[in-house]
C-alpha cells in the first residue's frame, strides 16, 4: 500500500478538464459575440448603403487643414489628409515630451531642494496640475488665456523677433540661400563625429585610465564646423522675422494657437507626473551610495553623474515611458479646440464626411497602438541598456 | 634638549575667555539661515521663489476675493465699463449654477437629483470612515443596492416617477454618474481581468493580455468614439442604446484595463506561499482568491485603486467630445450666453470649475494618502 494513487476524482471534479470545459466556454461566446458583431455590421451597413472598404481614402477631401506639414490642398485624397493628422500628431508629441522632460525634471529636483520656499512652490504646481482634467486646462489655456491675448497690432513683442497675438505665434523663419546645404552636412558630420570621439574615448579610458574632454571636443565640433563652414560659404543661412503689416504679420513663421494651447496644456500636464517620478527616482537611490562616493574621491558633480543618477534612471525610465505614451495619447485632446492632428482630421472631419466609421476607427485606434508599441519597445531596449547588470 | 625645547609648556598660563555663542540652532531666525539663505545659490532661489509668488498669489487674491463682484443679475453689473473693476463675476456661476449642477433636468424634478446625492454621500461618508462598523453591509449597499435606486429615481418611469430622458441630463450630475459608474463597474472588472491575466489556462490569458493591453493602447477619445459610432453598427438595427449608457460603457472598458494592471501588481506582491498555504488548507481556487490572496494584495494596492479613480474622474471630462453635456461641458455652453458677455466671465468659470475638480481630486488623493498610512502603521 506504499504506491501512492493519485487522488479519484469524477471527471466533473477533475480541475484539468474543469479548465478545458470553461476555456471552450469563454472561446465560444467569445466567437460568438465575434460572428454576431460580423453579421450586425454586414446588415447595418447594407441597410444604410454604406460600401465598406478602403476605397475612400482615394476620394477628393475637398477640405481646408490650417496646419500642414507638407504641402495639402483641397483637391488632396483623404489618404494624404491622414498622412497630415499623423504627422500634426507626431509634432506635437515629439515636440512636448523634449520640453516636458525638461520641465518635469526641473520641478521633481526643485521638489528636493534644501530651499524650503522652491520646495513648496514645486509641490504646489505638481497638487494643483496633476488634480485638475487635462481637457479643463487644454479648454483654460485656449479659451481663457490665448483668447486673452491682443490684437496684431498690440501684439506683445519679444526683442522685435517673436510676436504673440491672438492669430498665433510669429517666430523668425530661416532661409536657406546656395551654400547651406554644406552648413548642414558638416554639422550632421559633426554629431557623427563626436560620438565616434566618444566611444573612442570611452575604450582608451577603460584600457589605460587616461580621460579626454569629449565633452568640449563635442561643442567644437557641432558648433564649431558649421560655423566654420558658414563663414567660408558667406553665411548663407538668415532670418526673416515677421514684420506687422496692415492687419497681421508678413513673414515669418505662424504657429496657429491651437497648437500653442495644446502643447502648453500637455507639456504643464505630463511635467507634473514626470517630477513625481524624477523625486521618487532619486529617493530611490539610498544616501549610502553619495556618501560612498564621496569617500572615493569624487566631487559632488562627478558623484551625481557617475553614481546617482545612473541608479535613479533605473527607477525614473520605466514609469516615464508609460508618461511618454500618455502624452502622445493624451494629444488626441486636440479635437475639442479644433488642432488638426490625426484624432480631429481623420477621426472626426473625414468620419463626418464618408460616415466610414469602422474603417477609420480601426485605423485610428491602430495608428495609436502602433505609436505605443513602438515607444514601449524603443525604451525597453534603452531600459535593458540601462538595468543592472548582474553575475 | 636646546633651551628652547624646555621653554616650550603644554598648559596655558591664563584662564581663556568664553567663545562667542553658536550661532542660533533653533528658533525662526535659524530656521530661516539654514533652509531659506545658506549660501548663494540658495538666496538666489529663494528671491526667484518670493518674485513667483509675487507674481501669482495678488493678482490672484485680488481676482477671487478682493475685486470680485460678489451680487448683480446681469452682464451690466460685471462690465469694467460700468463698474470699474475686473474681479471674478460670481453672480454669473449663481446664474449658470443649476444648470452646471443638473444640466436641462426639469426643474421641478431636482429633488430626485439632490435625493441621490444625499443618499450616496449617506452611504459613501460611513464607509471611508475606518472607526465606523458595518463595513461588508454598507459595500453591499453603496456597491449593490444603491446604483440600482439611483438608477431608477434619476430614469424614472417607475413609482409614478416622470420619466427623464438622459439627453436633458447634464452638468455635475452626469460627471458624478459616470465617475460612479466607472467606479463601481471597473474595479470588479478589473479583478476578473487581473487574475484572467495571472491564469494558468492559456485561452482566458491570452484573452486577458490582450483585452488590457488593447484598451491601454489606445487613447479613451477613440475608445469614446468607437462606443458612439462604431457599436450601434454592431449590435441588431433594432436595438437603441442610449447615448450616455454607450459612452459609460466605454470609460468603464478603458478603466477596467488600467483597473487589471493595478491589481495584477497586487497580485504579483503576494508570496507563493501565501497561494500554497491555502490550497493545503484545502480551499478552491475562488476560495482562496476570495479568502487568502485578494484581501491583502487589495491592500497593498489601495494607493493605485484610488489614483485610477483620480484619473476616471478626470477621463469624465472626455464625455464632453461625444456631445454629451457633463460639468466642464455645460460651463463651456454656458460661456456662449450673450447675456454674460464680459472679459472676466471665462475666467470665473474656470476659476469655479478648477475648484470643483480640485476638490473631488485632491479629496481623494488625500483618502487615499491616508489610508495609505494606516496601513503602513498597522503592519509595523
Amino acid at each position: 500500500m506504499a504506491e501512492s494513487q493519485p487522488a479519484r476524482v469524477t471527471f466533473y471534479n477533475d480541475p484539468r478538464l474543469r479548465g478545458i470545459f470553461y476555456q471552450m466556454l469563454l472561446l465560444v461566446v467569445v466567437l460568438w459575440l465575434g460572428y454576431e458583431f460580423v453579421i450586425n455590421a454586414r446588415d447595418n451597413l447594407r441597410a444604410a448603403r454604406i460600401a465598406t472598404g478602403l476605397a475612400f481614402l482615394d476620394y477628393t477631401a475637398g477640405f481646408s487643414i490650417n496646419q500642414t506639414l507638407i504641402p495639402y490642398s483641397e483637391a488632396d485624397t483623404y489618404g494624404r489628409v491622414f498622412l497630415v493628422g499623423l504627422l500634426n500628431t507626431l509634432l506635437v508629441a515629439v515636440i512636448g515630451i523634449v520640453l516636458t522632460t525638461i520641465l518635469g525634471f526641473i520641478i521633481g529636483i526643485s521638489r528636493l531642494s534644501s530651499n524650503w520656499l522652491l520646495q513648496r512652490i514645486a509641490g504646489a504646481y505638481v497638487e494643483l496640475i496633476r488634480n485638475l482634467p487635462l481637457l479643463f486646462q487644454i479648454l483654460f489655456w485656449y479659451l481663457a488665456v490665448l483668447g486673452a491675448l491682443p490684437g496684431p497690432r498690440q501684439s506683445i513683442s519679444i526683442f522685435g523677433e517673436v510676436f504673440i497675438n491672438n492669430r498665433g505665434l510669429f517666430v523668425p523663419r530661416p532661409i536657406f540661400a546656395s551654400g547651406a546645404e554644406l552648413v548642414l552636412a558638416t554639422f550632421m558630420v559633426g554629431i557623427v563625429l563626436s560620438l565616434a570621439i566618444r566611444a573612442w574615448a570611452r575604450r582608451r579610458q577603460e584600457a589605460t585610465g587616461q580621460q579626454f574632454p569629449v565633452f568640449w571636443t563635442a561643442v567644437g565640433l557641432v558648433v564649431g564646423l558649421p560655423l566654420v563652414a558658414s563663414a567660408a560659404t558667406g553665411f548663407p543661412i538668415s532670418f526673416e522675422a515677421p514684420v506687422l503689416r496692415g492687419f497681421n504679420f508678413a513673414g515669418g513663421v505662424r504657429v496657429i494657437p491651437e497648437f500653442v494651447a495644446l502643447l502648453v496644456a500637455l507639456v504643464t500636464y505630463t511635467a507634473a507626473f514626470i517630477a513625481e517620478i524624477v523625486r521618487a527616482g532619486l529617493l530611490a537611490v539610498p544616501r549610502g551610495q553619495t556618501e560612498a562616493a564621496y569617500s572615493l574621491g569624487l566631487r559632488p558633480g562627478l558623484a551625481l553623474r557617475l553614481v546617482i543618477i545612473p541608479q535613479a534612471l533605473r527607477v525614473i525610465i520605466p514609469p516615464l515611458t508609460s508618461q511618454y505614451l500618455n502624452l502622445t495619447k493624451n494629444s488626441s485632446l486636440a479635437v475639442a479646440i479644433g488642432y488638426p492632428d490625426l484624432f480631429a482630421v481623420f477621426a472626426g472631419t473625414v468620419l463626418n464626411q464618408t460616415g466610414q466609421a469602422i474603417e477609420i476607427i480601426a485605423i485610428t485606434m491602430a495608428v495609436y497602438l502602433a505609436i505605443s508599441l513602438a515607444t514601449s519597445l524603443l525604451m525597453n531596449w534603452y531600459n535593458s541598456r540601462m538595468a543592472l547588470v548582474e553575475r | 634638549m636646546t633651551d628652547e625645547a624646555a621653554n616650550l609648556t603644554l598648559a596655558r598660563e591664563q584662564v581663556a575667555g568664553p567663545l562667542k555663542p553658536p550661532a542660533a540652532a533653533t528658533g525662526a531666525i535659524a530656521w530661516v539661515r539654514r533652509n531659506l539663505l545658506s549660501g548663494w545659490l540658495n538666496i538666489v532661489l529663494t528671491l526667484l521663489s518670493l518674485y513667483l509668488i509675487w507674481l501669482v498669489v495678488p493678482p490672484l487674491l485680488r481676482f477671487l476675493i478682493i475685486d470680485a463682484v460678489w451680487s448683480g443679475t446681469s452682464r451690466d453689473d460685471c462690465l469694467p465699463e460700468k463698474v470699474g473693476v475686473v474681479g471674478a463675476c460670481w453672480p454669473f456661476i449663481k446664474a449658470k449654477f443649476s444648470q452646471l449642477v443638473y444640466g436641462f433636468y426639469p426643474a421641478d424634478q431636482y429633488w430626485r437629483v439632490n435625493l441621490t446625492f444625499a443618499l450616496g454621500g449617506a452611504l459613501l461618508v460611513p464607509l471611508l470612515i475606518p472607526q465606523i462598523p458595518y463595513k461588508t453591509q454598507n459595500a453591499v449597499l453603496f456597491f449593490g443596492v444603491f446604483p440600482v435606486v439611483a438608477f431608477f429615481l434619476l430614469v424614472g418611469g417607475v413609482f409614478g416617477l416622470p420619466h427623464v430622458e438622459t439627453r436633458v441630463w447634464g452638468g455635475l450630475l452626469v460627471t458624478l454618474v459616470v465617475a460612479v459608474t466607472g467606479i463601481v463597474v471597473s474595479l470588479p472588472l478589473g479583478i476578473m481581468l487581473a487574475l484572467g491575466r495571472r491564469s494558468r489556462l492559456p485561452i482566458i490569458r491570452t484573452l486577458s493580455v490582450t483585452f488590457i493591453e488593447f484598451w491601454r493602447g489606445v487613447p479613451l477619445i477613440t475608445v469614446l468614439f468607437f462606443a458612439t459610432y462604431m457599436l450601434p453598427l454592431f449590435l441588431p438595427a433594432n436595438w437603441t442604446i442610449d447615448a450616455l449608457l454607450r459612452a459609460l460603457v466605454g470609460v468603464a472598458l478603458f478603466s477596467a484595463a488600467y483597473m487589471a494592471e493595478v491589481v495584477r501588481g497586487g497580485l504579483q506582491a503576494i508570496p507563493k506561499g501565501q497561494y500554497e498555504g491555502a490550497m493545503a488548507l484545502g480551499l478552491g481556487y475562488w476560495r482562496m482568491m476570495g479568502l487568502v490572496v485578494l484581501p491583502q494584495a487589495l491592500k497593498l494596492v489601495i494607493p493605485g485603486i484610488v489614483n485610477t479613480f483620480i484619473g476616471l474622474f478626470k477621463d469624465t471630462t472626455l464625455v464632453m467630445i461625444v456631445a454629451i453635456f457633463d460639468f466642464l461641458g455645460q460651463l463651456r455652453a454656458a460661456f456662449a450666453d450673450p447675456n454674460w458677455s464680459t472679459p472676466v466671465t471665462l475666467f470665473t468659470g474656470f476659476a469655479f470649475a478648477g475648484l470643483v475638480y480640485f476638490f473631488f481630486c485632491f479629496g481623494m488623493s488625500r483618502y487615499s494618502l491616508f489610508v495609505e498610512r494606516r496601513l503602513s502603521t498597522e503592519r509595523r
